[in-house]
This record gives C-alpha cells, sequence and structure tokens, in this order.
C-alpha cells in the first residue's frame, strides 16, 4: 500500500471540504472547522492503514470537526449564540452578498446549518461531500438505512423551510 | 413531491464553491508550525527548466528536472521519507532564493543545510565530497573524484553515484566530467550540464 503525497489530497478534496465546513458551520467558524481537519488529517496520516477510501476519511473528520463546533456553540451562553451563524459576519453584521445567485446559496445553507445535527451532517455529506450512503453511514456512526432515512427528512424540511 | 426534493438536491449540489486558498495557507503555515509538514515543495524557473526543491526540517532533499515526471519524484518522496508533502511556498523559499541567486551569477555557493537521507553508502560518500571539494567554477574527472574518497577503481561506481544524485546543481555533479574533458552524462540532459559549466566559467547567460 502506498500513500500517495498529502497534496494530492488537498488538490483532489480541498476545497469540497472547505465548502463543506463553511456551509454548516458559517463564514466566521468554518474555515476554523476547516483548518483543524487538516491538522487532524496530517497527523494521523502516516499511520492509515488502508487508501481505498480518502475522501470518505477527510469528510469522516471533517464531520467530527463541525460536530466539536455545535457542541461547543450549545454550551456557551444564548447572548454567544447571536451573530455566530451562518447570517453573521466576523462583526456579527450580516455577510455582504455578492450576487442573487450568492443570497440564494446563503438561504439555502443558513437552512442547512438550522437542520438537527444528524440530518444537516447527512445532507453535507451526501451533496457536499458526494458521499457514497455507505460513507455517510460510516461517518454518521449509524446504519446506511439511518443514513438514508436523514439525508430524506434533511431535504424534507429544507423543502418547507426555503419554500416558506 | 419526488421532483421538489431533486431540484432541492440539484441547488445544494450547485452552491457557489468558497475559495480555500486563504484558509489552505493558514493551515498549512499551523502545519508547519506544529511539525506535521515533514516534506515541503516548491517550484522556481531556471535556464535549464522549472525547477522543483523539495525540503524537510533537515534540510535539502531533492531537486528535480522538469524532464522527470513531478508525481512520480513526489510519490518517491513520500514512499521513502513521508507521505506528508506538501506544496508550501514559504517553506521553500529560502533554498529557490538561493538558486535563482546562482542562476543569476551572483551566488557561488549555497547556504543550506543538506538531507542526505537518499543517498546511502558509497554513493552518498562520494557525493559528500564531490560537495565539499570541487567549487564552483572547477571541474574533476570521474577517476579523479574516486580518487578523491580512496577508491581509485571505483570510477564507475562514482559515475552511477553521479547518475542517481538526488540534489543536482547543489551538489554539483554536473562538475564531473570524463578523462578526456567530454562531457559524459547528465540527469537533467546535456544542454543542461553544459549550460551550468558556461554559468560557472563566466559567460554571460542572458
Amino acid at each position: 500500500m502506498i500513500l500517495p503525497p498529502f497534496q494530492q489530497l488537498l488538490d483532489e478534496h480541498g476545497a469540497s471540504l472547505h465548502r463543506f465546513c463553511v456551509a454548516q458551520a458559517g463564514p466566521v467558524h468554518g474555515p476554523d472547522c476547516f483548518q483543524e481537519t487538516l491538522l487532524a488529517a496530517l497527523r494521523a496520516y502516516p499511520e492509515l492503514r488502508s487508501t481505498t477510501n480518502l475522501r470518505g476519511w477527510l469528510f469522516t473528520i471533517a464531520h467530527h470537526k463541525v460536530l466539536d463546533h455545535h457542541r461547543a456553540v450549545a454550551r456557551r451562553p444564548v447572548a454567544a449564540l447571536v451573530g455566530d451563524g451562518i447570517g453573521a459576519g466576523r462583526s456579527g453584521a450580516p455577510v455582504p452578498e455578492a450576487s442573487p445567485a450568492a443570497a440564494t446559496d446563503h438561504e439555502l445553507w443558513s437552512a442547512v446549518a438550522a437542520l438537527p445535527g444528524k440530518q444537516r451532517g447527512a445532507v453535507a455529506l451526501r451533496f457536499l461531500g458526494d458521499l457514497p450512503y455507505a460513507d455517510i453511514a460510516a461517518a454518521l456512526g449509524c446504519s446506511e438505512a439511518a443514513a438514508r432515512q436523514n439525508v430524506r427528512a434533511g431535504l424534507a424540511s429544507l423543502r418547507t423551510e426555503v419554500t416558506r | 413531491m419526488t421532483t421538489d426534493l431533486d431540484q432541492l438536491a440539484t441547488a445544494l449540489r450547485g452552491t457557489a464553491a468558497t475559495d480555500p486558498a486563504d484558509d489552505l495557507a493558514a493551515a498549512l503555515a499551523r502545519a508547519e508550525g506544529e511539525g506535521l509538514v515533514d516534506v515541503a515543495y516548491g517550484h522556481t524557473d531556471s535556464p535549464v527548466g522549472r525547477l522543483l526543491v523539495a525540503v524537510t526540517p533537515a534540510g535539502l532533499l531533492r531537486v528535480g528536472f522538469e524532464g522527470e515526471d513531478e508525481g512520480t519524484v513526489l510519490t518517491d518522496l513520500a514512499v521513502r521519507v513521508s507521505p506528508r508533502v506538501v506544496e508550501s511556498a514559504r517553506g521553500t523559499e529560502a533554498v529557490r532564493r538561493q538558486l535563482d541567486e546562482y542562476f543569476a551569477g551572483r551566488r557561488d555557493h549555497f547556504e543550506v543545510e543538506l538531507d542526505w537521507r537518499l543517498s546511502r553508502g558509497f554513493r552518498r560518500t562520494v557525493l559528500e565530497r564531490l560537495y565539499a571539494d570541487v567549487p564552483y567554477g572547477r571541474t574533476v574527472s570521474y577517476l579523479g573524484l574516486a580518487t578523491l574518497v580512496g577508491s581509485p577503481n571505483a570510477s564507475r561506481a562514482v559515475g552511477t553515484a553521479m547518475a542517481t544524485n538526488p540534489i543536482p546543481i547543489v551538489v554539483p555533479c554536473h562538475r564531473v566530467l570524463r578523462s578526456g574533458g567530454q562531457l559524459g552524462g547528465y540527469g537533467g540532459g546535456l544542454p543542461a550540464k553544459q549550460l551550468l559549466l558556461a554559468l560557472e566559467a563566466g559567460d554571460r547567460l542572458f
């Protein structure tokens, strides 16, 4: 087994990992989750025993970093939550919206970020990670059927949320 | 309803990608600070083509010519040194700058630590002696170098050591010629060898 140069993983999966983190943890904390993901991956990489699913491995790490972030947010006093989500810039001011398309994406991802944990993770792993259900199940620590159910339920709540 | 969900799925997939460049650079700077980057590599343009340079915390590990397949070189480093190989302008800055100065005729020796781990045994002995004893602008024959390391019958093995030099240009295997003064071989191609010798002889390149 040959572990490819880590740069190859960055080239192939870096952009979608970044999108995955920013979509779920917001523009302020998403980049931190992304950085923590890369550091954790680099730490563990030399000991990795299989190269058959490097993308799934990276997204599983990213999923856990996003969960860590959401847990930390949940523990903080309520006041700290203001300006912490996706619709907030560094100072708590709304992020400037570049284009109508960006505004729509923004809305969509705010709705994703507001989903319950497992649904959020499942939807993001499915549509940002483009992972098969087996990998989503592995990342979420549930059965494949449960992973499908979470994606489905997530999409269903998004539909009511976005078209409301 | 299924159509609605399909449309939603398409919309999710199509959301604008964010640019990870700055966050990637920040993560790599942290990784380097925490000692998580074992091999940093970068590139510099030169009169002998685009060069690949790879550096470890111990020093300069590898210089690659444009003619070598980069994927093969990097995979080889991943296998032989560590898979934590990442591109880093910062980590390779000193080496790239010194190479630029060398090709501009403003530098006649390199001030970088060398990581010799890709060379072993006799080959390493020969390369280290070459690096230490054959300065800018001088040349030596394969036989002469064999004699320098105390193995005058080993000029063929010296040739092999030169052919497998992992740090060309900086470890100056271009300064090693056949006894009659003919060029001999060169990993970067004979035109590159000629160019390096001309540069060191004080010929203007540009």
